[in-house]
């Protein structure tokens, strides 16, 4: 199929004038194809023989793909009319404008964007001191935020949590609640759960936990929000703050954002992320910053029952002991089952025991449907 | 039997058979060529047409400037430009007159006096009344030959063009092929007057028209207005009837006239005419034709090659020849 | 604008961005049209290859008197009157231009150059280039610009940034004296196309000049007036009324530095950039519309080689996007003002 125009990609075959065993003469016309612009006539730039018709009429062909085979006038083997493909110079790279002679920076300026330097000035961050990532070697809002959360040594952070602490039971009045929650039916949900998916796949009952706390705050928006000025403002989102343990010694406690809305693997995906990058000290700011109430498990250490402090200025925190073995009454028989102690503290400012009791039943109750969760 | 015909010799019989015959090949080539995406973008092809420019350049001397359409590459091969540098800038090669940067429709050559190819419909006709401006500046008697297609008379720089040659009295030759269809429309269906010659008098512009599918008629009448124009300075207008014997360029369907009409035209055509002209005459034998047939199959043969075997202009060169001088 | 027009005629320009503090014993009292008349007269005078040609050039004298005497001086066949033809008069210019003439095309307003736009973008500009670098078109096309005369929206544009658009082209904007003079010679002098916007506000400018002013380029832009606080990036007509807001800024304790573009293309973005990176604050100044406007192209500029020293965003003073109104109030709200530019000045400093 020739190229008749500049954007032209296929045609269809509309006819064939000539047949196999037909003698030809260079000039003439062997098919007609019609294009986006109408029918037109094909020519034969080489007299010959036709030989096989390779394309059925009504067939769209791309420019470039044989039609028919031909032996050239002199007698060589049938080949399809010689179409050799322009060979692309290399592929077109953009070619740069010449740039100005960028000036340096000024000496004793810092190269930082806008965004950067307006939350250095909010933290207090000197930007000479900030390594730089960006593009022409500037500082991004990203390394500052950075050099923020690496400024704190730990020994700092435990006095600053030290003194975060002392603040919350200095000025929040706790009120504490527990609660045992048979976890047969999660327990086998989540065997069932982990037998039928791939690995990457795998849920951890920390996992349902934080669901189940998380859509139980659904209906209690009194224990999701914030103490300010002296009221109680509730959060529209429900970000779960999970207390991890750093391997320095500090304790941080970054928030799963809309923990209610994801579905149990991605809440699970997004814990380990949070795990992970607590860790290695590669919080985003917002994460750290976000939490509308706080998870805190102790389970591995053993212990069954936490009494946990509010983070201010969040209103409650609860807490979960490890899933342990206990003979449980059920259908009015003792057997061993696993359950769990979930505590609640909370802001006698804003809810009450009535309150904090209602709570810990829905999650409860959620924790018997994990399938809902 | 006679063995001359009436204004030429064989001696010059034969130029003219070959300057058509080389245009009228070439053509053929860059049709296959463009077929086989050798050669991109839009090519418009000369055949039919080819008495026109044979003609013409014959009356031009070296020293005169030419201003051509898009569909220059006859005025580009009769005017002398080298047939390889004309290949190569199809192809869009560094070895093409312009290094690749115009392609088929922008042929320029300054040794040549070749101001374009021009893809403006209309938009080289001011271009050549300003060079006859600078002749006539410059007290020299150079003309400056415009060709232009009968499209070009409904745009309002023709007779921008036509009147200020005609005020100011500059060595202008304005030559309008005629073949009857810009692109897709009839002229009958674009002009209120379609007899071209008139407008150009109504600009006080000397004017004629001449059977563009006659040769000797075109050469003869290209040498008098030349002749004329030298006389007294003053611009002149020739309208040549004519007939392309392909489509306005590769990517048309030709749905706006009859294959007869095409075939009607072919039979009069400039090449098939002449060569019967002129074998009845005597001048002309087979083994002539032969001859001339083999030896531009060569020339053609040779420009495909080298052609092929061209460069391409580095990248890096992109933005060259924007300006002739840099600033810092 | 009187204070403004004797604030710039007071200035000296050597035309490279230094302010010359030259002397004036020799010097004298002249208006930027009889510089420009005085340059064509030097031209022509002194290069028998150039030639002017135009509307109403001739008899006429010029639509702004630019060209009186210049007929009887030199003849019809060098300063030529054209039918109304901007189309072919352009082309022939540029097709004199190709057979070896020095033409200067006046195009009577940027309004009227619509009508050659192809002339001057598919020819002047493209030639070299299409040409593989055979031919030069060494043309220089004057055109009158801009608003200010209640002449209404047809015949009040600013449309030199479309010339700017293109490569191939060098387009210059003559704001002083000493360019009115100087430009002219220098664009002849150039091998390429040059367009010469001169705005109409400024025919009528009063200022000095020495007896044998320097020569100018046309490749640099020029500092005004130095400052610390602020950059004011201006050109051509709007350069006075700058100036003036300038003056304004200084009594409010705001250094105001005004660069003058001179050159629209290319522009010169070192001495732009410079500037930026020394007051970190920069307002540009245009009296075209802002949308695709030759401001538009500075600011992208300077956020992209200068986005770290800006200490506030680029803010740009041009004409209200609306047909320029034949009233003089409401021609005079749409276009920019001293007023606008102070302020515009001002909010970088977080003075609303």
């Amino acid at each position: 199929m020739p190229s008749l125009g500049a954007d032209m990609e296929s045609a269809k075959l509309t006819e064939w004038m000539v047949k196999p065993g037909d003698t030809v003469k260079r000039g003439d016309i062997v098919a007609a194809v019609e294009t986006s612009k109408g029918i037109i006539d094909i020519e034969i730039f080489e007299a010959g023989q036709i030989g096989e018709l390779l394309v059925q009429p009504g067939t769209d062909v791309a420019v470039g793909a044989p039609l028919a085979l031909y032996v050239p006038a002199g007698g060589e083997r049938a080949q399809p009319a010689a179409v050799a493909a322009v060979e692309q110079s290399a592929a077109a790279r953009a070619v740069e404008p010449r740039a100005a002679k960028v000036v340096g920076p000024a000496a004793g300026r810092a190269r930082a964007s806008p965004a950067a330097r307006r939350r250095a000035q909010e933290l207090g961050i000197d930007l000479a001191s900030v390594a730089a990532t960006g593009p022409d070697g500037a500082i991004t809002l990203d390394d500052v935020e950075r050099a923020a959360t690496a400024k704190a040594p730990k020994a700092d952070m435990r006095s600053v949590i030290g003194r975060a602490m002392s603040r919350s039971k200095r000025e929040i009045p706790h009120y504490y609640l527990a609660t045992t929650i048979d976890m047969s039916t999660s327990m086998a949900w989540l065997e069932h759960w982990n037998r039928e998916h791939a690995v990457t796949e795998r849920l951890l009952p920390g996992a349902l936990l934080l669901k189940a706390v998380a859509r139980a705050l659904e209906k209690s928006p009194e224990l999701n929000g914030f103490w300010l000025d002296g009221r109680f403002e509730a959060s529209r989102e429900i970000n779960v703050g999970v207390a991890i343990r750093l391997r320095t010694g500090g304790l941080i406690a970054p928030g799963l954002a809309a923990a209610n809305e994801r579905t149990l693997p991605e809440l699970m995906r997004q814990l380990q992320g949070l795990v992970q990058r607590a860790r290695a000290g590669r919080l985003k700011q917002s994460e750290i910053t976000n939490a509308t109430i706080t998870v805190s498990s102790l389970g591995e250490g053993g212990v069954e029952t936490v009494y946990p402090i509010i983070y201010p200025p969040q209103v409650a925190i609860v807490g979960f002991g490890g899933i342990v073995n206990r003979p449980w009454v059920a259908a009015g028989r003792i057997a061993a089952a696993p359950v769990v102690t979930a505590t609640l503290a909370g802001d006698h400012r804003v809810t009450d025991g009535h309150r904090g009791s209602q709570f810990l039943t829905d999650l409860e109750r959620r924790l018997q449907q994990p399938e809902q969760l | 039997m006679s063995t001359r015909i009436a204004g030429t010799t064989r001696e010059h019989a034969l130029e003219l058979l070959r300057d058509m015959l080389r245009i009228r090949r070439f053509e053929e080539k860059c049709a296959e060529l463009y077929s086989a995406t050798k050669i991109r973008g839009f090519l418009h092809l000369y055949i039919g047409q080819e008495a026109i420019a044979a003609g013409v350049m014959r009356a031009l001397e070296p020293r005169d400037a030419v201003v051509a359409t898009y569909r220059e590459h006859g005025h580009a091969l009769a005017r002398g430009i080298p047939m390889t540098r004309l290949m190569a800038e199809m192809y869009g090669k560094a070895q093409g007159c312009c290094r690749g940067r115009g392609g088929s429709m922008h042929i320029f050559d300054a040794a040549a006096r070749f101001y374009g190819g021009n893809a403006i419909v209309g938009g080289a006709m001011p271009l050549a009344v300003g060079l006859a401006l600078a002749e006539k500046l410059r007290s020299r008697d150079a003309v400056t030959a415009c060709f232009f297609g009968e499209g070009a008379v409904a745009e309002g720089e023709f007779h921008e063009s036509l009147n200020l040659a005609a005020l100011w009295k500059l060595p202008v030759l304005f030559l309008c092929e005629n073949n009857l269809y810009a692109m897709g429309t009839a002229l009958a269906r674009s002009e209120s007057e379609t007899h071209i010659a008139r407008k150009a008098q109504s600009y006080n512009l000397p004017a004629a028209t001449i059977d563009g599918m006659d040769v000797l008629a075109v050469e003869a009448a290209a040498a008098g207005a030349v002749k004329a124009i030298r006389g007294d300075g003053g611009p002149r207008f020739l309208e040549f009837a004519t007939y392309r014997f392909r489509p306005h360029s590769m990517f048309d369907a030709e749905l706006y006239r009859d294959k007869a009409e095409v075939e009607e035209w072919k039979k009069r055509g400039p090449i098939v005419t002449f060569v019967a002209k002129l074998k009845d005459g005597g001048l002309l034998r087979d083994a002539d034709l032969a001859s001339i047939e083999a030896e531009v199959e060569r020339e053609i043969a040779a420009a495909v090659e080298f052609a092929e075997n061209g460069t391409w202009e580095p990248l890096d060169d992109l933005s060259r020849d924007v300006y002739t001088r840099e600033t810092a | 604008m009187g204070a403004a027009r004797r604030f710039v005629a007071r200035r000296l320009h050597a035309g490279n961005g230094v302010i010359a503090a030259t002397q004036l014993q020799t010097g004298r009292t002249l208006t930027y049209r009889e510089a420009i008349r005085e340059a064509l007269r030097e031209a022509l005078a002194s290069d028998p290859r150039v030639f002017l040609m135009g509307e109403d050039v001739g008899r006429y004298g010029g639509c702004y008197a630019v060209s009186k005497g210049l007929l009887a001086e030199f003849g019809e066949a060098r300063v030529r009157d054209t039918p109304l033809s901007e189309s072919a008069f352009v082309g022939a210019g540029i097709g004199a231009a190709l057979g070896g003439m020095r033409p200067i095309v006046e195009v009577m307003t940027v309004n009227f150059s619509l009508l050659c736009l192809d002339q001057i973008v598919n020819n002047a500009a493209t030639i070299r280039h299409m040409s593989g670098g055979q031919f030069s078109v060494p043309i220089v096309i004057r055109m009158a610009t801009g608003a200010g005369r209640q002449l209404a929206a047809q015949h009040s544009h600013s449309l030199e940034n479309w010339y700017a658009h293109v490569p191939g082209l060098r387009v210059v904007a003559p704001a002083t004296l000493a360019d009115a003079r100087g430009m002219l010679g220098a664009a002849l002098a150039d091998p390429d196309p040059v367009v010469i916007v001169e705005h109409v506000m400024l025919y009528n400018m009063q200022g000095e000049l020495d007896a044998e002013p320097a020569a100018v380029d046309i490749d640099h832009a020029a500092i005004r007036r130095p400052g610390r606080d602020v950059t004011l990036v201006t050109y051509g007509g709007s350069l006075p009324k700058t100036l003036a807001a300038a003056e304004t800024l200084a009594n409010q304790e705001i250094d105001a530095e005004v660069v003058d573009l001179r050159t629209l293309r290319p522009l010169d973005e070192s001495t732009i950039l410079e500037s930026v990176q020394r007051t970190r604050r920069v307002v540009i100044v245009d009296e075209g519309w802002r949308s695709g406007s030759l401001s538009a192209e500075i600011a992208a500029r300077i956020m992209e080689h200068g986005f770290y020293d800006l200490d506030a965003p680029v803010k740009r003073v041009c004409s209200a996007e609306v047909p320029i109104p034949y009233a003089q109030h409401l021609e005079a709200a749409a276009l920019p003002q001293p007023e606008r530019i102070v302020a515009a000045a001002k909010a970088l400093f977080g003075h609303g």
